[in-house]
């Protein structure tokens, strides 16, 4: 228990923060606690996370980026013309062909900040606008409503009624989430290739001068970036049933104050995927408890970013040190 | 001229050396950086490269790492294999390591993965198992005969032990041949001893380990044979036993300094400085002493005796929780830093590379930083003449060596640099100047140089508080030693009546 407070302070905290937010939101709201609740938080944030883990992955090897929510929409649209022009599809071609979109967008920033040794923010703030711009020139701001049948149908893994008639359900996106949370965890904690990119994050020149592939450390980063993004943006067209272009643009930010919130430090070489959900989901409960108390929407930003402003303080006080019993005179 | 040979014969070091490199020349642009240069280390031999700053160690280090390659001609050779072009992978499949100064480990990650960090590389993505890792480090640090905790950060470590792990490292990857470049500057006595037993727990187990380092006392201490570069050419190699501190320096620098000790007698002189009952909790207790005009004040003391801490507070960086300090019979409320510099108190941190000098920044910019308001027009702007006349008048003085002053600092030699903090706070105008650590990572010559310039400075009345852990340096440049241990001062000497041994010894107990 304390081993793991003192490998995981971030997400240690974040969790009792989490129990102690769901504790008190049970109390004042009889309709938390359920569920039906429970399910479509997580149907809904299931994209949020998947992005995170992608995102994480990029700052665990101490870059950024920014582009990747817009990437997701260009992805929608280039996906969206490639099953119109095979006729079809089906989900395993759906998922393969939004992950090499994906994975090719990507692999432009690599390509970019390795070559060019601009830092990160500056290529996929620049890549963003080009994206966005590309993205609203060819489509002129049109809807896709034309998706194949497979894509825009909902898609239940779990179904349960409760005893009060109402339905609560787990839907593919959720499913996706766990697979790229568990392959992301896998990378990163269970490959020579994850821990290289922790190094290369912490410290690059000690990585360097260990023999670490630099340019194959930035293209394992943003194209496994890349390709989440392509995935999220398959499965959140799949929840709305339609492509938007802007639908996406600022979302970015809202998965990046998560999965720095979950333990990733801007810096590099530091984050979790369990941290990263966590980071999610505090946002994510944060705001289910507002809408549930009542509270203004327009109050909600505020106040989630409020909380990211007190976890990020709090994240500097180490509470391993605060459960260690006082030492005698010292 | 130097006898370029052994002055005493190696019989049973010479039969398997662990490298054998002759006729090493290193040309960049017009600039001979190595000049027909031979270099041996035996097997097990813990060998000391000695050299001044721009002698050629580190383009020696990295030919031999096969970060550079050398001018044709050169005769390489590892063990007794003969290479033709090495390259850094070849050099490390060849046993040897470096330790760099910045010890180049991953302060997010845990021991276990530093130590074994060689098994994570490779382009091919594998499975990582953290059992292995763990045996591995446990392993080697058992050899190294210490005991740090394996699933801790590193940056949770203090400097000592990550020294250890870097070297843990290196005998993790099999290294037959270790450069340790400066592995003590940043490390206390005991830490540095027990360092110093880990290099004979390497020596005797057959590793050979180059020491480059700046402190004599401990090259002569831990080496067998020290090889002496001056001006990218060999000057010799000799044998340690024998050879003393002076002699190394007169071999490194080619000139003969005078060790003589030239404290001088300054009770008669008005006090500047007056520090009473100063105390600061769990920093240091009871601190007194006065500081006269034009006397250097000598405070010594182990690292981590509070004299650093003792430092920042007359520099207001912090404050003391009892006792008071008087500047010439006034008595001192400083809030902060900015309070000192107007009252004419300055401080030369121990780490000037982070601490004292802005190194992306120029010379110039550096210079003026602390004097800013000094420069100003009447409307708020910097005024480039005053700030140009100022620059100048100040490198003239310290003779700074400098391409010019929009020169970024980081371009500057250790001593260089330590001038341009030097310059930086004396332009200031200071009454008291507090020098901490100022020679640390600075070569022998330019330690000299420094202390010429401390010693006009306190010529021309200036209170100086000479703050080092180096007692030999304090000895010979100080006219009255403190002695702090713990937090507290327990005695004073006067380098006259103590000498430098009974000094040392008392320090180093």
């Amino acid at each position: 228990m304390l081993s793991f407070i003192r490998a995981y302070p971030t997400e240690t905290k974040l969790l009792s923060v989490l129990v102690l937010l769901c504790l008190a939101l049970s109390l004042s709201s009889d309709s938390f606690l359920t569920l039906g609740n429970f399910a479509s938080l997580l149907n809904n944030y299931s994209v949020n996370v998947i992005w995170a883990t992608g995102l994480l992955v990029v700052l665990i090897a101490g870059g950024i980026d920014i582009s990747f929510a817009v990437g997701a929409s260009v992805v929608q649209y280039l996906c969206v013309y490639a099953f119109v022009a095979i006729g079809g599809g089906n989900w395993a071609i759906g998922l393969v062909t939004a992950a090499l979109f994906g994975i090719g967008l990507g692999l432009i920033n690599a390509f970019l900040i390795h070559q060019f040794r601009i830092i990160s923010i500056v290529v996929t703030i620049s890549t963003f606008n080009v994206f966005f711009g590309l993205l609203m020139f060819f489509s002129s701001g049109r809807f896709l409503y034309n998706l194949p049948g497979w894509w825009s149908h909902r898609v239940a893994l779990l179904q349960h009624q409760s005893a009060d008639g109402t339905w609560a359900e787990i839907t593919l996106p959720v499913g996706v989430m766990i697979a790229a949370m568990v392959a992301t965890w896998f990378l990163i904690r269970h490959t020579t290739t994850g821990r290289q990119l922790y190094a290369f994050g912490d410290n690059p020149e000690g990585a360097r001068r260990a023999g670490i592939n630099i340019a194959l450390m930035q293209a394992i980063a943003f194209g496994w970036c890349g390709m989440m993004g392509g995935i999220g943006g398959l499965m959140q067209a799949q929840i709305v049933k339609q492509v938007v272009p802007n639908a996406l643009i600022g979302r970015e930010l809202d998965v990046l104050a998560a999965v720095v919130l979950g333990g990733a430090r801007l810096g590099g070489g530091r984050g979790s995927v369990l941290g990263c959900f966590l980071g999610v989901m505090l946002v994510a409960i944060t705001q289910n408890g507002l809408n549930l108390l009542g509270v203004s929407p327009y109050a909600f930003k505020m106040v989630v970013g409020v909380i990211i402003l007190i976890a990020i303080s709090m994240s500097n006080v180490d509470l391993a040190e605060l459960l260690k019993p006082k030492r005698e005179g010292h | 001229m130097a006898p370029t040979q052994s002055e005493r014969p190696m019989t049973d070091l010479d039969s398997t050396p662990a490298l054998r490199f002759r006729h090493v020349s290193k040309v960049f642009g017009n600039v001979r950086a190595l000049d027909d240069v031979d270099f041996e280390v035996g097997r097990g031999e813990v060998h000391c490269l000695a050299g001044e700053n721009g002698s050629g160690k580190s383009t020696l280090i990295k030919i031999i790492t096969g970060v550079y390659v050398p001018e044709p001609g050169a005769e390489m050779e590892y063990s007794g294999k003969t290479e033709h072009a090495v390259t850094p992978n070849s050099a490390r499949r060849h046993g040897i390591a470096v330790i760099w100064q910045d010890l180049a480990l991953f302060g997010e990650m845990t021991v276990a993965e530093n130590i074994a960090f060689e098994t994570l590389l490779g382009n091919r993505p594998r499975p990582v198992s953290y059992k292995a890792m763990r045996d591995t480090a446990h392993r080697v640090l058992k050899l190294l005969n210490v005991d740090i905790d394996l699933e801790v950060r590193l940056n949770t470590l203090p400097i000592a032990q990550r020294q250890l792990v870097a070297i843990a490292r290196a005998l993790a990857s099999d290294a037959q041949l270790i450069f340790m470049d400066e592995p003590t500057a940043s490390l206390t006595q005991s830490e540095t001893d027990a360092l110093l037993s880990v290099v004979r727990t390497l020596s005797a187990r057959g590793v050979a380990v180059v020491f480059v380092s700046h402190r004599l006392a401990e090259v002569l201490e831990i080496s067998n044979r020290v090889t002496v570069l001056r001006d990218g050419k060999l000057v010799g190699v000799y044998p340690t036993a024998g050879m003393t501190q002076s002699r190394l320096t007169e071999l490194m620098t080619g000139k003969t300094f005078d060790r003589e000790v030239v404290a001088r007698d300054t009770s008669a002189n008005r006090p500047v400085l007056e520090v009473a009952h100063l105390t600061r909790a769990g920093e240091y207790q009871d601190i007194s002493f006065t500081i006269r005009a034009g006397e250097v004040l000598g405070l010594t003391g182990l690292i981590g005796a509070g004299r650093t801490e003792l430092g920042h507070t007359l520099f207001g960086m912090t404050r003391a929780s009892s006792g008071s300090i008087r500047l010439e019979g006034r008595d001192l409320r400083q809030q902060s830093n900015r309070d000192a510099i107007a009252n004419g108190i300055s401080y030369v941190p121990e780490d000037r590379l982070t601490l004292g000098l802005v190194q992306q920044q120029s010379i110039a910019d550096n210079l003026v930083m602390p004097i800013l308001p000094q420069l100003s027009t009447a409307l708020g702007l910097i005024s480039r003449t005053k700030e140009d006349g100022l620059v100048g008048h100040w490198i003239r003085e310290l003779s700074v060596k400098i391409g010019g002053p929009p020169d970024k600092v980081s371009t500057l030699s250790g001593g260089n640099q330590q001038r341009v903090v030097l310059a930086k706070w004396l332009a200031t105008n200071p009454k008291v100047l507090v020098l901490d650590s100022p020679t640390v990572g600075v070569d022998v010559g330019a330690r000299a140089g420094i202390f010429r310039i401390v010693r006009d400075l306190a010529e021309k009345g200036l209170a100086i508080l000479l703050i080092s852990d180096e007692v030999s340096e304090v000895h010979m440049n100080a006219d009255r030693i403190l002695h702090m241990v713990a937090g507290r001062i327990v005695a004073e000497y006067d380098p006259h009546k103590t000498p430098l041994d009974k000094l040392e010894a008392a320090v180093y107990a």
